[in-house]
């Protein structure tokens, strides 16, 4: 079982290489100008001597954009095996370390601000102040920014699962029944519409004509409500738009294996054998149903952590998602590099979470070396 | 072009004939998933009281949409106590939905059964009439007073429990009072009976573990466990190889000295029956068309299609360029002609099969056969 654990994290590090390979390439050989040519696309065409030319070219280099992707990416495969990951071209955030500075008038009558260290260095009779530290790292901008998604996705997954899943049970043991076309005509509504879509559709509905709950952010210093509360009521319409995308999938899922159980021999077994309907179901077919879903588990660790690209640009939540979208138009390669290989690596860790579990739910399944 | 094939029918058509069986389904189910009723529904009487099943004019119906498919039409046989009741016929005809009418496990919604009785004699000396059964009061006498053994043993099982906790559930499900203690016990001593040699390991196996012989027995084991009065055996031997076939047919030799009960065995290898069954009953597109004893169906097959199935079992020592088959095909089942179902394969067919379906005659106290052949004969020593 260890032997197989650790053989299996062995191939995920080629994996992960390869993934690394053609990300990156992908990035660099995207049409259009990089980053620093497109920031300067105004000054580079009113360019007349040739200056701003030399000026983007050196920024090119401290930006590692100037030599060939392969070459670019060796380079940057260096520098994470350094555990450099690089810093974010267009993020900065708070570090949440602070520059301690105090101010002092000298004998000439000026004022004079000098940065200490420790509490000693102040003289006698000083003012001091602190200034935040912005850092542009983007293992802390992925830091800082996954915390918010993570939370939505849990929340809607959590949702998602509490849903989807009785409904999809339901559903198969009332097949073709009033309520199996309710439920699936619903789900593939939600299925059908795209995200942004229905994203922008609830922020007309509730939050632009009825004003039922905000539209942008995370809070409102003017709403009078502690924190949380105030959070979850920003929540609730990202929240809403994914639970409604995403159950449709994984009830249909759920009915399909459902009925694929609940026609399998072993339950005409159990029926045969005097259980009631409810036994039958719940206890014979509901755990040989649950094997299939077992493989949603791979899909559900980086989603969780990955944000949701689009959710969070519709309702203009500063998670990770977001700024995914950002990078990935404005090509801020360190950050879309670690951001990929962040998933990358859940993904990984989530196959083999499925395939583990696997083995919990399916005694058939037996993990060799 | 298409619409002269009978065979054809048009989206429109389709439409209205689903939605016709979905009223009709709907019908039989919410009769079936009714609380409370009253015994007086479902009681009934046997005609004779040595019979511990009676299945009489007994229809069982799939309302697809393409048609009704009378997978059963009219079946009148019984069972008596204490006996092997063999239950022969080709692929299709019916022998499986008859006995799963009898267990009232026809797949819904689409199949129901839509009409006739099945006189079940309980232990508790009340007869029951199976086919107006609500489904909470049925599931008392599944598994405790029939059981059934399936055809696929492979599949037969939840793969993800152990055959203990399979066995267990039977006995917890049906003897009061159970404890787990009893309920491993009694599943110990059933998979020894059934000829398990090492139970206690079998007992905490998973039937992946097992081979389909094994997992027969298990099958075998779950069915004798609360000691039925009837155990109903749909094609237990189809599905393994011929050395384990003889085996699990000598287990089952052996199971009939030990219990006190009936089984309904359902075939279509004649060899099996030959050896087994004390009456059979040969069906054909959904009717029964000859019935009696073992000997007098093999040493006097009456109906042309009995022959014909004698004929087409390969014999030992005997050489035949060709081994014989019934000419043709069933016909269309949702589409039944009115005359007898066996004429146009009949090599034995007369001026009267063009007329109606022929009634069961009565050759002797135990011997029945449908077939106007007989019909003609009877009126000929007459006259």
């Amino acid at each position: 079982m260890l032997k197989y654990i650790i053989k299996r994290l062995m191939l995920s590090v080629l994996i992960l290489f390869g993934v690394s390979l053609i990300i990156y390439v992908l990035v660099r050989i995207q049409p259009g100008e990089n980053f620093v040519r497109s920031k300067y696309a105004m000054q580079l065409a009113q360019d007349n001597t040739g200056e701003i030319e030399k000026q983007v070219q050196a920024m090119e280099a401290t930006y590692g954009l100037d030599v060939t992707p392969i070459a670019g990416y060796w380079r940057w495969l260096g520098n994470v095996l350094q555990g450099d990951w690089g810093n974010s071209f267009i993020f900065s955030v708070d570090s949440g370390k602070k520059e301690l500075y105090y101010t002092y008038t000298d004998a000439g009558g000026q004022t004079q601000t000098v940065q200490y260290y420790d509490e000693s260095e102040v003289p006698e009779g000083a003012t001091t102040f602190e200034k935040p530290i912005a850092t542009s790292s983007v293992i802390y901008i992925i830091y800082s920014k996954s915390g918010i998604s993570f939370l939505i996705s849990l929340i809607a997954t959590i949702f998602e699962f509490l849903i989807a899943i009785p409904l999809g049970v339901i559903s198969a043991t009332k097949q073709y029944g009033v309520l199996d076309y309710t439920v699936t005509v619903i789900a593939m509504m939600g299925i059908s519409l795209p995200t942004f879509f229905l994203g922008a559709l609830m922020l007309k509905f509730f939050s632009i004509e009825l004003g039922w709950f905000p539209y942008a952010g995370l809070t409102d210093p003017n709403s009078g409500l502690p924190t949380f509360v105030d959070n979850l009521w920003h929540l609730v319409l990202p929240l809403t738009t994914l639970v409604i995308l995403s159950i449709g999938g994984l009830m249909r899922y759920t009915r399909t294996n459902m009925l694929e159980v609940l026609n399998a021999d072993y339950i005409r077994t159990a029926r045969a054998k005097g259980l009631s309907e409810h036994a039958v179901i719940y206890k014979h077919a509901f755990r040989n149903s649950l094997i299939p879903i077992v493989t949603m588990l791979a899909g559900i660790l980086p989603s969780l952590f990955g944000g949701a690209m689009i959710t969070e640009t519709v309702f203009s939540i500063d998670g990770i998602g977001k700024a995914a979208y950002k990078a990935v138009t404005q090509r801020d390669i360190p950050f879309i590099m670690a951001y990929n290989m962040f998933l990358s690596a859940l993904t990984v860790i989530g196959t083999l979470c499925s395939d583990l579990m696997y083995a919990v739910v399916d005694p058939r399944v037996k993990i060799g070396d | 072009m298409a619409k002269k094939d009978s065979h054809y029918i048009s989206a429109k058509d389709m439409r209205a004939i689903a939605k016709e069986n979905r009223r009709i389904t709907r019908a039989f189910e919410k009769k079936k998933a009714r609380k409370n009723i009253p015994e007086s529904e479902y009681l009934s009487e046997m005609k004779d009281e040595n019979n511990i099943v009676e299945f009489d004019d007994l229809k069982t119906y799939f309302y697809t949409d393409v048609g009704t498919v009378k997978a059963v039409d009219g079946v009148t046989f019984s069972v008596p106590q204490g006996t092997v009741v063999g239950v022969v016929g080709e692929s299709g005809c019916g022998k499986s939905v008859t006995s799963l009418s009898l267990m009232q496990l026809v797949q819904g919604p689409s199949g129901q059964i839509s009409g006739g009785e099945i006189r079940f004699k309980a232990s508790d000396g009340k007869t029951y009439n199976i086919a107006q059964m609500p489904t909470n009061v049925m599931n008392r006498l599944r598994g405790k007073e029939i059981a059934m053994i399936f055809q696929e043993p492979m599949t037969s099982l939840n793969p993800i429990f152990k055959i203990g906790q399979q066995l267990d559930e039977v006995v917890l499900l049906h003897e009061a009072g159970a404890t787990a203690e009893r309920a491993k016990a009694r599943s110990i001593e059933m998979l020894g009976l059934v000829g398990i040699s090492d139970p206690e390991r079998i007992y905490g196996q998973y039937p992946h573990e097992l081979s389909g012989g094994m997992r027969q027995r298990v099958m075998i084991a779950m069915a004798l466990s609360c000691e039925p009065r009837l155990i109903v055996a749909d094609e237990p031997t189809t599905a393994l190889d011929v050395t384990i076939q003889a085996q699990i047919l000598d287990l089952f030799r052996n199971i009939r000295e030990k219990i006190n009960g009936s089984i309904m065995l359902i075939t279509h290898d004649l060899g099996v029956i030959a050896e087994m069954a004390d009456y059979v009953v040969v069906m054909y597109a959904g009717r029964v068309i000859e019935q009696g004893t073992a000997e007098e169906i093999f040493k006097n097959p009456m109906h042309p299609y009995t022959v014909g199935l004698q004929k087409s079992k390969p014999v030992v020592n005997q050489k035949v360029d060709r081994l014989y088959s019934i000419p043709g095909s069933v016909p269309n089942p949702v589409d039944m002609p009115t005359y007898c179902y066996f004429r146009d394969r009949c090599e034995r067919a007369c001026e009267a099969c063009a007329g109606e379906y022929p009634e069961m005659y009565q050759v002797s106290p135990t011997h029945k056969v449908a077939c106007h052949l007989w019909d003609s004969k009877k009126k000929e020593g007459n006259e």
